[in-house]
């Protein structure tokens, strides 16, 4: 791995998720930037993966599902820098007639959307569905799924997690996105109960942890939870420690940024502790 | 008029498991799922059949649904069966999102809708799953008659492109219908012409109309009998013909009023060919227990109270 390479593509992703939030006046930047370098090592480094042959079904490819939709500031970046459509169409993110909803959609062609997010809670069940097709078909490529740990107080996550162990998806690995914040205060003072590793191994999943802002122990996980995958055939959950609003000093570790726009000064003040590395949309 | 011989009495949700089956061996494309009622849906065969292919999901419907969008998105063709509350009203959400929105081919198999789910009683017994689905951009929703037009709507399902909510029941009724008919969607069927009014109808309802329409054509009157199988898109030329042709109309179904065939009928014509409309259905109410009998006596959906209308109508 290159990883300087993908610490520049991870500085230029915020630079790209701070313009475009600030320019839409709303969006969610903090899960965005936590997740930031979680999504460059995927897509650059991980995952399996062509956007000139990329189709909805995605056969013959690894397949990556959002659960938490409101990170489509991340998510679309990341897409239009591996290649998926042009970096210039970043800046229509939220208005009228964009291909870049205000959460991810199948319904205006943008590629590299394999499935419409935003309620929470829903992506490891579609994920395990594309993994048991995967299985069904032969097909020997891997499923991923980014959850939040906010998001994982949703019921139906719980039943994507035994469904998948039942019918042993070995190719299924899931991110959270652990960095202790929701919309309404840290996690553990607005509901989330219990060890959530513990609660993962419970459901028979594997489970790793790393540190989700450090390039090597990212990618070191994905090895480590496709190896454990492969030779266990059950899911594996990767529990990415991180931290909300990574990057920019003001942003970071607060739950205050999980929805809110910076103002044009605040965003100025976010670009001076970012580089631009690839050149601004 | 047309006389229906009923072949003897099976149900329609069996008439889903035979549809299943066919349509398995025809597309190696179709897998089936349940939330732990593989033998209410009747899948048995279909699972004894292709086992690779039959998905349990446990009692967790909500992700049931999710699982069914993955498999669609990668090209299976899914039927997911439970109870139509709960294939409903407890995943609304789910279904929204991950069927309609995300426009998945998933099939929405929906068993023991209305209150002839009987004994069970009303957290059972939905009435308002039409509502639900209609409410749905681009859905699909088809609620057809006896056992032979089920098997066949579930075929006609399975070949269609898109998300699709098959309605059907638990009791044993009259199966009267051509078993070779494929089904056609968005078609309304005439099942009996008539020229002094008009009942539309659908399900469970259907038998009931056709025996009001003999009870009635001893006392000189003639009903037109319009199966309106497919709610959703609705056959608006052949309800207009029909309303033009007789005036008078009735619309009974096995669902409250709130969203069902009654006020999307009245939406056409009110839009394209206004007209006065009678409605048989269960009203605002829930359902309790009973026999399936004595509950569509006691809501007012039986040959007898259809017949009574009828004649109400035409006084």
């Amino acid at each position: 791995m290159d990883k300087e390479n993908l610490q520049k593509i991870a500085s230029q992703v915020r630079r790209d998720l701070i313009r475009m939030v600030t320019s839409a006046k709303s969006g969610h930047p903090g899960g965005s930037m936590s997740t930031t370098d979680i999504l460059t090592a995927l897509y650059f480094e991980v995952m399996d993966h062509n956007p000139a042959t990329w189709t909805r079904d995605g056969k013959g490819q690894d397949q990556f599902i959002l659960s938490a939709g409101h990170l489509a500031p991340v998510y679309y970046s990341i897409l239009a820098r591996a290649g998926y459509f042009p970096v210039s169409e970043l800046g229509t993110l939220r208005k009228m007639g964009s291909r870049l909803q205000g959460h991810p959609s199948i319904r205006r062609g943008l590629p590299g959307i394999t499935q419409c997010s935003g309620s929470l809670g829903q992506g490891v069940s579609v994920a395990a569905g594309l993994a048991l097709a995967k299985k069904l078909d032969g097909d020997k490529h891997f499923v991923y799924v980014l959850c939040g740990d906010g998001e994982s107080e949703e019921g139906q996550i719980w039943e994507g997690a035994e469904f998948a162990t039942h019918h042993s998806l070995g190719n299924l690995i899931g991110m959270t996105d652990w960095n202790g914040q929701q919309i309404d205060g840290p996690v553990e003072s607005v509901s989330g109960g219990g060890d959530l590793q513990l609660k993962w191994q419970a459901f028979g999943w594997n489970t790793v942890t790393a540190d989700g802002h450090d390039m090597e122990a990212i990618v070191t996980a994905f090895q480590k939870a496709k190896e454990m995958g492969k030779k266990t055939n059950r899911p594996t959950m990767i529990l990415f420690k991180t931290d909300m609003g990574h990057g920019v000093d003001f942003m970071a570790g607060t739950h205050k940024w999980h929805g809110k726009a910076p103002s044009a000064e605040q965003c100025e003040a976010a670009l001076a502790q970012l580089e631009e590395t690839l050149g601004d949309y | 008029m047309k006389k229906y011989i009923d072949s003897g009495k099976k149900d329609t949700r069996s008439g889903f498991g035979e549809g299943l089956l066919r349509a398995g061996k025809a597309d190696e494309r179709v897998v089936a799922l349940t939330a732990d009622l593989k033998g209410s849906l009747k899948m048995d065969a279909f699972a004894a059949e292709f086992p690779e292919r039959f998905i349990q999901c446990g009692i967790a419907e909500a992700n049931m649904v999710g699982a069914a969008a993955g498999l669609a998105i990668a090209g299976k063709i899914p039927f997911i069966g439970s109870f139509a509350e709960f294939v409903t009203g407890r995943v609304y959400d789910q279904l929204r999102q991950e069927v309609a929105y995300g426009n998945t081919n998933v099939k929405i198999a929906s068993s023991h809708a209305g209150i002839t789910l009987g004994e069970d009683g009303a957290t059972h017994q939905t009435m308002e799953d039409i509502a639900l689905m209609r409410a749905l951009p681009g859905m699909v929703v088809i609620n057809p008659c006896d056992y032979n037009q089920t098997m066949q709507a579930t075929i006609a399902a399975a070949k269609y492109q898109g998300p699709v909510y098959l309605r059907f029941g638990r009791p044993s009724v009259p199966n009267f219908t051509d078993p070779e008919e494929p089904f056609e969607i968005g078609k309304a069927y005439v099942m009996n012409e008539g020229k002094d009014a008009t009942v539309f109808c659908c399900g469970h309802l259907v038998w009931e109309a056709l025996q009001a329409a003999e009870i009635l054509e001893a006392e000189g009157i003639s009903l037109e009998v319009v199966n309106v199988a497919t709610i959703k898109p609705l056959d608006e030329d052949a309800i207009i013909a029909s309303i033009k042709k007789t005036g008078k109309a009735i619309v009974a179904e096995e669902h409250n009023m709130a969203g069902g065939l009654g006020e999307a009928i009245a939406g056409v014509l009110a839009q394209k060919y206004p007209a006065k409309l009678e409605f048989m259905n269960g009203g605002d109410r829930f359902g309790q227990t009973g026999t399936p009998a004595e509950l569509m006596a006691l809501y007012g959906l039986d040959a007898a109270h259809i017949a009574d209308k009828v004649r109400a109508v035409l006084k």
